[in-house]
């Protein structure tokens, strides 16, 4: 699960990560009074407008239409006005979101940290996330932050630093100070660092993510560190002992279909093609997919319903597949292990009759538990479905269904 | 007298009973998690198939019997009383890393997890737990262990994995029954299938389960069955072509999965170049592996192989 900025920010707080500060709102009164607020407290008159959408490139990204950038300085009240009138309800369309956008309903009003004091400020980067061939937590930083971490990768590999974390021992003292010397910090900026690093993997760990990105990692001119921007990505298989967290799901950043689909416990992932299938088991329907493209179609979505698969579940798959107007057939690839494949067969059964006039080509393919039983149900449903028992027979089906 | 050393007893058993790769019909097997819907389900289903279901353990109900096996209120009890070997376990996700490191504590020599869902940050625990213990895990997420007419530890439909001489290694559930079926469909058959399991951080790695099959004498040829993301498949590739005595046609699900959105298996996503199918079967063609592009070519492509 994604998470906005500002809701990361909020949760680092009660880690004590120092962040820049700053208060989320939805309209442009709010917006102004966020700015007197934070202009009081910071005695700055310059802050940070930042649109909160679940994708990066915000600084360079624009609100479709205007030139106005997703991640905005304004230098007074009137600037905050108009800055926070362009994004509200604006679609900013950034290297991360294609070319559809995503729409702004908040944004953060945040302090300055660019402010003037006895020395330079910095910008690096630090990000935390699971290496899966260890099988142990990575602490990866640079001194080049505020930039492209995967860019700085390719161009520049020796001023990317890892700090892998032991899973019992956790994150160590001299493993924190490491990474402060490694950054080039000295004095209070060091002790800050060190402070920081050590909150951060807590709050990583507490909060079961599966990413934690802070870019930049900011020290300021009075040599403090802190966190500007931040991507928080939380184990969604952890959510069950975080029920704080499931609540800042934010619904309108995803896909419509696919939440619906989540409520049938469909995985379901929707993808451009003209094939829709509906198939058990992730990697059977990866399989699945890739066997539509071999035979001259692409694939509209990705859909596993799973171990538990029902006449309910497998319904409510058919109307959202058939949701997509580009589907110009649909295979069915069922290989019943678990679910039993005449329960399927029942499912696509009622879908039938319940949807009425389905006119596009339907492809099932049954195999396994019950199979045999499966096939007999839908040949005498006298529904115009075309059964196949192999996958390269299903395959030759779809071949014909696309050409 | 030798066979008293651990060593040589190992050796013996390896040599003259254990022929069969991580479970034969001597294999003793508790089940946790042993009465609960699936726990219950799919005990019955591994008895039907001849499994050597010799117990399970449920917290809070030892002693009484299930499936007319007795319950047990640890694995340490159920070791002691039944000398179990091998566990499987089908616990909640949240209690569920809990229940591998209790097995591996009581000594179990083979750990099946099924359970899907466990967060990855317990896992990251359970693997350094496991380090340095005796203990093999297998999953989680998978659908366990077959080997065929002697043990079916997993949920797979047993009835589909004919016995004979192709061993299969898979992230995925269906795929493997899939696999199996046209393995069977082609004349051939199934020596064991090891399903390792669609998450992140797994017990068993491909090239470990990969390594199994190629040392196993029951087994003429391998299906090696991945996905997008990790780099699992490559390591097993670059394994396979120092280590080659038997045919692999590989697999890699995923070639029209787009970057950046997880596929079901929470392990199955693109975060980097390694990760995607093309990548992978790019490795595995240069390292000798037989890889077919469709799904529909797994079982056919096998048979012509071992003809060669």
């Amino acid at each position: 699960m994604n998470l906005h900025e500002y809701q990361a920010k909020e949760l680092l707080k009660k880690y004590n990560v120092p962040v820049q500060e700053g208060i989320a709102v939805d309209n442009v009164m709010a917006a102004e009074e966020a700015y007197r607020q934070i202009k009081n407290e910071t005695n700055n008159s310059f802050a940070v407008i930042k649109a909160q959408i679940h994708a990066g490139g915000r600084g360079k990204g624009k609100i479709q239409g205007t030139e106005q950038r997703g991640v905005a300085v304004a230098k007074k009240l009137e600037d905050v006005t108009a800055i926070a009138k362009n994004l509200l309800g604006g679609t900013l369309v950034t290297i991360q979101t294609g070319e559809a956008g995503k729409k702004v309903s908040k944004i953060l009003v945040a302090q300055d940290v660019y402010y003037p004091g006895p020395n330079d400020v910095k910008e690096f980067y630090l990000s935390i996330l699971l290496d899966r061939a260890k099988g142990q937590n990575v602490i990866m930083y640079s001194t080049e932050g505020g930039m492209d971490i995967e860019e700085v990768a390719h161009n520049t590999p020796d001023k990317i630093y890892k700090e892998w974390v032991h899973p019992s021992g956790g994150l160590q003292g001299f493993q924190a100070r490491k990474i402060a010397f490694n950054l080039g910090l000295s004095g209070d900026a060091f002790k800050s660092c060190v402070k920081f690093v050590t909150n951060l993997y807590n709050a990583y760990v507490g909060l079961d993510c599966s990413m934690l990105e802070i870019n930049p990692l900011f020290k300021t001119s009075d040599e403090k560190i802190i966190a500007v921007d931040c991507k928080m990505n939380v184990d969604d298989n952890a959510l069950m002992r975080h029920g704080d967290l499931a609540n800042l799901r934010d619904v309108s950043e995803e896909d419509p279909t696919e939440v619906e689909a989540g409520q049938y416990n469909l995985n379901f992932v929707k993808l451009d093609g003209n094939v829709g299938c509906m198939v058990n088991g992730a990697g059977l329907a990866m399989a699945t997919m890739d066997m539509i493209k071999l035979s001259g179609g692409e694939p509209a979505n990705f859909l596993d319903v799973g171990g538990t698969a029902n006449a309910q579940t497998v319904e409510a798959g058919f109307r959202i597949i058939m949701k997509d107007p580009n589907v110009k057939a649909i295979l069915i690839n069922i290989f019943g292990g678990i679910v039993r494949c005449d329960r399927v067969a029942a499912g696509v059964i009622e879908a039938f009759n319940k949807l009425g006039n389905i006119t596009i080509p339907i492809i099932v393919r049954l195999q396994g538990t019950n199979a045999v039983e499966a096939k007999k149900l839908i040949d005498e449903s006298g529904l115009k479905v075309q059964s196949a028992i192999l996958l390269s027979e299903a395959a030759a089906l779809v071949k014909k269904a696309v050409a | 007298m030798w066979l008293n050393y651990p060593i040589f007893a190992g050796l013996f058993k390896e040599i003259f009973q254990n022929m069969s790769v991580l479970v034969n019909k001597n294999s003793k097997i508790i089940v946790q998690g042993f009465t609960g819907t699936e726990g219950t389900f799919h005990a019955s289903q591994m008895i039907e198939y001849g499994t050597n279901v010799v117990g399970g353990v449920t917290p809070n109900k030892g002693g009484s019997t299930h499936l007319e096996r007795p319950v047990f209120n640890t694995v340490a009890d159920a070791v002691k009383q039944t000398g179990a070997d091998v566990s499987i376990i089908f616990v909640p996700p949240a209690f569920a890393g809990d229940a591998i490191m209790e097995a591996a504590e009581a000594g179990i020599a083979l750990v099946v997890c099924i359970t899907e869902g466990i967060p990855v940050q317990d896992m990251v625990k359970v693997k350094n737990y496991l380090l340095g213990k005796t203990t093999r895990l297998i999953g989680p997420n998978c659908p366990g262990v077959i080997t065929a007419g002697e043990a079916k530890v997993g949920i797979m439909p047993g009835f589909i994995f004919k016995s004979g001489r192709i061993g299969i290694v898979s992230k995925s559930g269906t795929l493997t029954y899939e696999a199996a079926d046209q393995t069977v469909k082609a004349g051939l058959g199934i020596s064991t299938a090891i399903g390792i399991g669609g998450d992140p951080i797994i017990g068993t790695t491909t090239k470990e389960a990969v390594e199994l099959l190629m040392n196993d004498p029951e087994t003429d040829g391998i299906i090696m069955i991945g996905e997008i993301g990790g780099g699992m498949e490559a390591e097993a590739a670059r394994w396979i072509k120092d280590n080659n005595t038997k045919p692999v046609v590989g697999f890699i699900a995923g070639q029209t999965a787009p970057p950046g959105r997880r596929m079901g298996h929470a392990g199955a996503i693109i975060g980097g170049a390694d990760d995607t199918a093309a990548a992978k079967m790019k490795i595995l063609e240069e390292c000798g592996v037989h890889v077919v592009a469709s799904p529909a070519d797994i079982g056919r492509t096998m048979a012509q192989v071992l003809k060669k």
